[in-house]
């Protein structure tokens, strides 16, 4: 369990995390959402005591990080960061991490073997891609077998089948009752991975709540639906109290339908089934019937879009940040 | 890379076996850290190549040159005091590459990121600090002192048929074994001037400002009671005094004085870094 209470840190003028309160469950994984510079890394690097915060304590199991016992059989950590040197193996940097903590050696082979890097283990990190990068990252995350693990954009780099692969991963952790917060700025990717959200913007809380929740607060399940006959069905859509827009263009989603002409329809406050039903009996032709899953980002925007910093160009933050990759941490 | 070997390796139980880690654990990580990048040994390479080079350069020459144009102050010199034409330029220069090393190893884990990856696995930072040191100190010790008997082995051999020396002579064992110390604790100074600075760059210049620019800028001090005292103390000046068997400067401080001097700045600057590493963030 990680415990966060009143955490706060300042850099300067800029508070990166403004009074964080909130609590990551065992047995379930916790996505820790935010737009860039919300204050992510920081937080984790707070938790992880890399960082000293201005105010407040974080916990881990009711420890701060600091006061655990080779804490990397309490915690395993991936930082977004790169934090191996370039001229050493990715065997001997897992290697000495293990003997740090009295792990034996066969404990590092075996994480080799786990993230598929055992045929370049004797290779030079520097030379390493991205993906491999975070699969070294994650080895060493691993390597003491912790009850909590902190990803820090852990599918950075990755490709798809690497990113099936850490979802995969944290799922199972979870499901062995182990502590799992992972940030991500992929909100889609959140709402098939993460159980929990915890979403922040400008260092704040915005939201501690189940995903589902976080989905249906925002602004509603919608349908996107197309049809010969839009007029007919937007009728019948709006006696039953949804609503229906045309929307301007049905081409330009790059979908498979594009070469379909039928005007497209984006119904709210009705559920796909019932416009099916209503479509049938009216005897209304319907060419798709798409409930819109991608609503989390729907969501995401809207509880964040009070933190993010549009119409002020003039702030520092926008001027020092041009990279759009940059994350929370101010460093 | 799938789900199933994931779950078969997890749950292998191997992380939960041995026992707790300790501050022998802890060195061990650290001597693998040492030994497993390629400027360690490039740097010890030169550093063995420098300076046992360097002493077989320079007694050569003076045997070479005997009785030569304008040898007669060098002939004097090495009949009066041999090891300085042994250890002088050599122990000189050779420190240069063990300040590079001792800073390298501590800046390197800044400038790679492996400095979060140590914090996480030993988040109590004298304890982590205190292993790196006592590493690069045995590591130190154990390859300096071997050099600089080599170095004397070599200097005396090629010096023997002008100048007898050996180690029974009055001081000569004290300045051999003092040169071997000096390197290591000189080598420690530049690590905690690496973990004060964090910058390879500015470490290194700092650290061969004291061991080489100190010394130049100490020369054009008025030579007054003052600054003679000021000189004397300073890290470079008071340890060398420990491998001289005639110390050439103020004479001040003994041999062992001179050396504890350097000492004390060390540890001085050693606990600062301590100090510092856990207050800063990482």
């Amino acid at each position: 369990m990680i415990e966060a209470r009143d955490l706060s840190k300042r850099f300067g003028d800029t508070l990166a995390v403004d009074h964080l309160s909130f609590t990551v469950q065992p047995g379930r994984v916790t996505g820790f959402l935010g737009p860039n510079g919300a204050g992510k890394s920081t937080t984790m690097r707070l938790i992880l005591g890399l960082d000293h915060p201005t105010s407040g304590a974080a916990t881990i199991n009711g420890k701060p990080y600091a006061q655990i016992t080779s804490p990397l059989r309490t915690v395993g950590a991936l930082l977004e960061a790169k934090s191996v040197h370039t001229g050493r193996s990715a065997r001997n940097h897992l290697l000495f991490l293990a003997q740090t903590q009295g792990l034996p050696t066969s404990r590092v082979d075996a994480m080799l073997d786990l993230v598929g890097l055992r045929d370049v283990a004797r290779k030079r990190a520097g030379a390493f891609s991205l993906g491999m990068g975070q699969r070294l990252g994650v080895a060493a995350a691993l390597l003491g077998d912790p009850q909590v693990l902190l990803l820090d954009e852990p599918v950075n780099g990755l490709d798809p089948e690497g990113v099936l692969w850490i979802r995969n991963l944290m799922k199972h952790l979870a499901s062995q009752g182990k502590t799992v917060l992972v940030s991500s700025h992929l909100m889609n990717e959140m709402a098939v991975t993460a159980d929990h959200l915890i979403v922040i913007g400008r260092g704040k809380l915005l939201a501690d709540a189940a995903t589902a929740d976080v989905i249906a607060r925002g602004s509603g399940q919608s349908v996107r639906v197309r049809t010969p006959a839009p007029g007919r069905l937007t009728e019948l859509i709006t006696a039953e109290g949804g609503k229906a827009v045309l929307a301007d263009a049905p081409a330009g989603t790059g979908d498979s339908a594009a070469a379909d002409d039928a005007p497209v329809l984006t119904v709210t406050g009705m559920p796909a089934a019932r416009i099916g039903e209503l479509a049938a009996s009216a005897s209304v032709v319907l060419h798709e019937l798409t409930p819109q899953l991608a609503s989390l980002e729907d969501a995401f925007l809207e509880l964040t879009s009070d933190s993010l910093e549009f119409g002020h160009l003039d702030s520092a933050q926008f001027d020092s940040q041009p990279a759009p990759a940059a994350d929370g941490s101010v460093r | 890379m799938t789900t199933t070997t994931a779950a078969g390796q997890l749950e292998s139980g191997a992380a939960r076996s041995g026992g707790r880690a300790g501050f022998g654990h802890l060195m061990l990580a650290e001597w693998t850290k040492i030994r497993s990048v390629q400027s360690t040994a490039w740097t010890l390479v030169l550093f063995v190549i420098i300076t046992i080079g360097l002493t077989a350069l320079f007694t050569w020459i003076t045997i070479a040159n005997w009785n030569g144009l304008h040898a007669a102050a060098r002939d004097a010199r090495a009949l009066s005091d041999p090891t300085s034409i042994i250890f002088g330029p050599s122990i000189y220069l050779g420190q240069l590459t063990i300040c590079v090393l001792g800073v390298l190893l501590i800046t390197t884990e800044y400038s790679t990121g492996v400095i979060r990856a140590s914090i996480l696995a030993v988040p109590k930072r004298f304890p982590m600090l205190g292993a790196k040191i006592a590493v690069f100190a045995v590591l130190m010790t154990v390859l300096a002192e071997i050099v600089v008997f080599g170095s004397f082995f070599i200097g005396s051999a090629i010096l023997h048929s002008r100048v007898s020396v050996s180690l029974s002579d009055t001081g000569v064992l004290r300045s051999t074994v003092g040169a071997g110390l000096y390197l290591t604790v000189f080598g420690l100074f530049a690590m905690a001037i690496g973990a004060l600075v964090r910058h390879t760059a500015g470490a290194i210049s700092i650290a061969i400002g004291v061991a080489f620019v100190l010394p130049i800028l100490a020369g054009l001090l008025p030579d007054t009671s003052f600054f003679n005292h000021l000189v004397a103390y300073l890290p470079q000046q008071a340890g060398s005094v420990v491998y001289q068997v005639h110390p050439t400067g103020t004479q001040l401080l003994s041999a062992w004085e001179g050396f504890g001097v350097l000492c004390i700045w060390t540890v001085l600057l050693l606990a600062i870094a301590t100090y510092l590493l856990d207050r800063r963030d990482a």
